[in-house]
């Protein structure tokens, strides 16, 4: 395109094909530099590197009871990783993960609750049953608004994880507070068969056995079964599916009701498993985290998994924080900074630098072909406003 | 309802809806230019704790809002660099400058939460308006970044629809290829319009903790960005009738606060979620004049842009 004699500076050509070994680097590289990039941060506020690191590692991966706190911790991520993966299959953003987790807790509080004494293996499924009902019935609400009205999903569901939070801090704090609680927003204390059995003699409760099918499950539907191409089919052009007939306004609200439901049994297993009681604050912030996750897995059900636990330890790792002296804000700045240096890296996956002036023999065609433009759409997807 | 508290609510709801009206003009420069910001809940909350920390160590609100303007722009330009730069995915990287901006608010906030200012912005009667009946208690005995706001608002209205710099940045936004070609920068026009639009953020949420609730507690703007988001698209992109939006949710927020006193008992956690259900009742109603508004709202909102990509 230039003379020989331009000067020599970089340009961005893009790929044929994205880079895979470049992906999973990029990934991997965006870990290392937002470590590196806190490691910085610690040294100029004067603290030891070492002790906090230290600490963050003994306290996740480290030590046998970090690990279990760990996989504690990913359990419910990859509930709400994978419900903001599978609505992004259909180029949803269900940003509401936060407050379907909420309702979740809410709808197997609720039957908990009302059949104290059923057996376990009544009791249990029928929670989880109110979960789904519960984070379902929330995402049903934007669901339906962009079905049948064209309202962008992301605001609506975002603004419900306020209400969904008020609802249940209403709820510990008045009709389901704890009288023995002395004034503090907890509710009572599950029966015995309302709390899921751990794993032999770990601290693990069962919903990691829950999380891993509904992983498996995800990934078979959406590969395997006519639905889950019709929903990939919608999300990669709505104007194909248009034509061939797949009702787009009704997969809008199913899949908007499942990715609720998974992220309202993401609920269920927190309150179920781990605090055994419904409370306030119950979630630091896994619907949030959720969309990370989601986003890093490329929106693939199998791959939330790995990335969860990844996640899991950071929240486990800020909580450790908290001993030596440092608020746990830092690791909501490090998820954000992880993210955003993956995000950046993408550049690198879809296009590569050149350094020569002129043509090349490697220049990349002017015109993208087909299947580029379409996997560069896929890999940036843009959203319709309003 | 007595008119003394009708009166209360409306003075309180022009300033409880400058916070939103700051952030939602802000928000319609950035979009204007093709950019979707969903970091402004971030970028206010970064605002607001600059903000206050500065008013804390030198007791000169004024001085505070400068910072949470800057620091805002700061949050702004890093969210140009990524999607402008970068090219990332513009909802992502705004949905991940909120959890940063939430945890670095948080981080910076920590030794100062429940902490009385030293000073904040006290209303100021202008002469003249103020003794209008009614009207100037309500409008014009206000503090000053309330007036402020009415300025912006009329300036970013004058800005974006009689200004050859503001052509520029709707036509970045309508369409940067042929902005490009006849010799825009699209690059420079996306980045000042998300640093502008950052910073009004950050000046929406130093105002609240300077002047509207003058304090800092984390996730002080509990969704005010949000809403602000949801306001621009109400006010079809043009800053006056954000205004008048921004107005009358504040009207709405400081109505829900008051349900108690004009005899509703309900409990403070329903009077709480108001301003989100009203915010989604709006979203709800405006969608049905959805032709009119989906050609209101910029061609390339959303969609990053390289010159040699077509």
């Amino acid at each position: 395109m230039s003379r020989a004699s331009a000067p020599i500076r970089p340009r961005l050509v893009k790929r044929l094909v994205p880079s895979r070994s470049m992906r999973i680097g990029v990934r991997a590289g965006a870990v290392v530099c937002a470590f590196i990039l806190a490691a910085i941060f610690l040294l100029l506020t004067g603290r030891s590197v070492g002790t906090i690191f230290g600490a963050m590692w003994d306290g996740s991966f480290g030590s046998p009871y970090g690990q279990a706190q760990t996989i504690l911790a990913a359990i419910p991520l990859i509930f709400t990783g994978l419900a903001v993966a599978i609505a992004f299959r259909m180029r949803l953003w269900n940003i509401g993960a936060e407050g379907q987790f909420y309702l979740g807790a809410f709808g197997a509080t609720a039957v908990a609750y009302a059949i104290p004494t059923a057996p376990a293996f009544i009791l249990l499924p029928l929670m989880i049953l109110g979960g789904m009902v519960g984070g379902g019935a929330w995402a049903f609400v934007p669901g339906i608004l962009r079905a049948r009205l064209g309202v962008n999903e992301i605001v609506p569901s975002l603004l419900l994880n306020y209400v969904g939070i008020l609802l249940v801090d209403y709820m510990v704090h008045g009709p389901w507070s704890d009288p023995q609680s002395f004034g503090f927003p907890l509710g009572k204390p599950f029966s015995d068969s309302a709390t899921l059995p751990t794993l032999g003699d770990t601290a693990v409760h069962a919903g990691a056995i829950v999380a891993i099918l509904a992983a498996l499950a995800i990934s078979l539907v959406l590969s395997r079964t006519v639905w889950g191409y019709r929903v990939r089919v919608i999300g990669e052009n709505a104007r194909a599916a248009n034509y061939a007939g797949f009702s787009i306004a009704r997969n809008v609200v199913a899949i908007m009701l499942l990715s609720g439901a998974l992220a309202g049994v993401g609920g269920m297993v927190e309150v179920s498993g781990v605090v055994h009681k419904i409370q306030a604050n119950i979630s630091p912030g896994f619907g949030y985290t959720g969309i990370i996750v989601a986003t890093l897995a490329r929106f693939s059900p199998l791959a939330v998994v790995p990335i969860a636990l990844l996640f899991g330890a950071l929240i486990v790792a800020g909580n450790e924080l908290q001993t030596v002296g440092l608020p746990s804000d830092i690791v909501l700045m490090l998820q954000a900074v992880i993210l955003l240096f993956a995000l950046a890296g993408e550049l690198f996956v879809q296009y590569r630098v050149q350094w020569r002036p002129g043509s090349s023999s490697s220049a990349a065609p002017a015109i993208p072909s087909e299947p580029e433009r379409q996997a560069a759409a896929s890999a940036s997807p843009s959203i319709e406003a309003g | 309802m007595t008119p003394d508290l009708v009166l209360t609510i409306f003075i309180a709801g022009i300033a409880a809806g400058t916070t939103l009206v700051f952030a939602a003009v802000g928000e319609i420069i950035t979009e204007r230019s093709g950019v979707l910001n969903l970091g402004v809940e971030g970028m206010m909350l970064v605002g607001a704790v600059t903000g206050f920390l500065v008013n804390n160590q030198i007791g000169q609100p004024w001085i505070g809002a400068i910072a949470g303007v800057l620091a805002g722009a700061a949050m702004g330009l890093v969210h140009a660099v990524f999607v402008v730069g970068f090219k990332t995915n513009q909802v992502v990287t705004g949905l991940a400058l909120v959890i940063f901006g939430n945890g670095l608010s948080g981080y910076l906030g920590t030794s100062v939460v429940g902490e009385p200012p030293p000073a904040t912005f006290d209303p100021i009667a202008l002469p003249l308006l103020s003794s209008i009946p009614v009207l100037g208690r309500i409008l014009f005995n206000q503090d000053a970044l309330v007036y402020a706001g009415y300025i912006l608002v009329a300036g970013a209205w004058w800005f974006v629809f009689r200004t050859r710099p503001g052509l520029n940045l709707r036509s970045v936004g309508e369409s940067p290829e042929t902005a490009d070609a006849v010799g825009i920068s699209v690059v420079k026009t996306r980045y000042l319009a998300v640093m502008c639009g950052g910073g009004f953020a950050g000046l929406g949420g130093a105002y609240l903790s300077l002047a509207q609730a003058p304090s800092w507690v984390p996730n002080l703007t509990a969704g005010r960005g949000w809403i602000a988001i949801a306001l621009v698209i109400f006010a079809t992109w043009n800053p006056l009738r954000a205004a008048l939006g921004g107005y009358l949710f504040g009207c709405v927020e400081a109505l829900s606060f008051r349900l108690q006193a004009v005899g509703v008992d309900i409990p403070v956690f329903f009077v709480s979620m108001l301003p989100y259900l009203f915010t989604i009742a709006v979203l709800v109603v405006i969608s049905r004049g959805n032709l009119t508004r989906r050609l209101a709202a910029p061609a390339a909102l959303g969609n990053s842009f390289a010159r040699e990509e077509r």
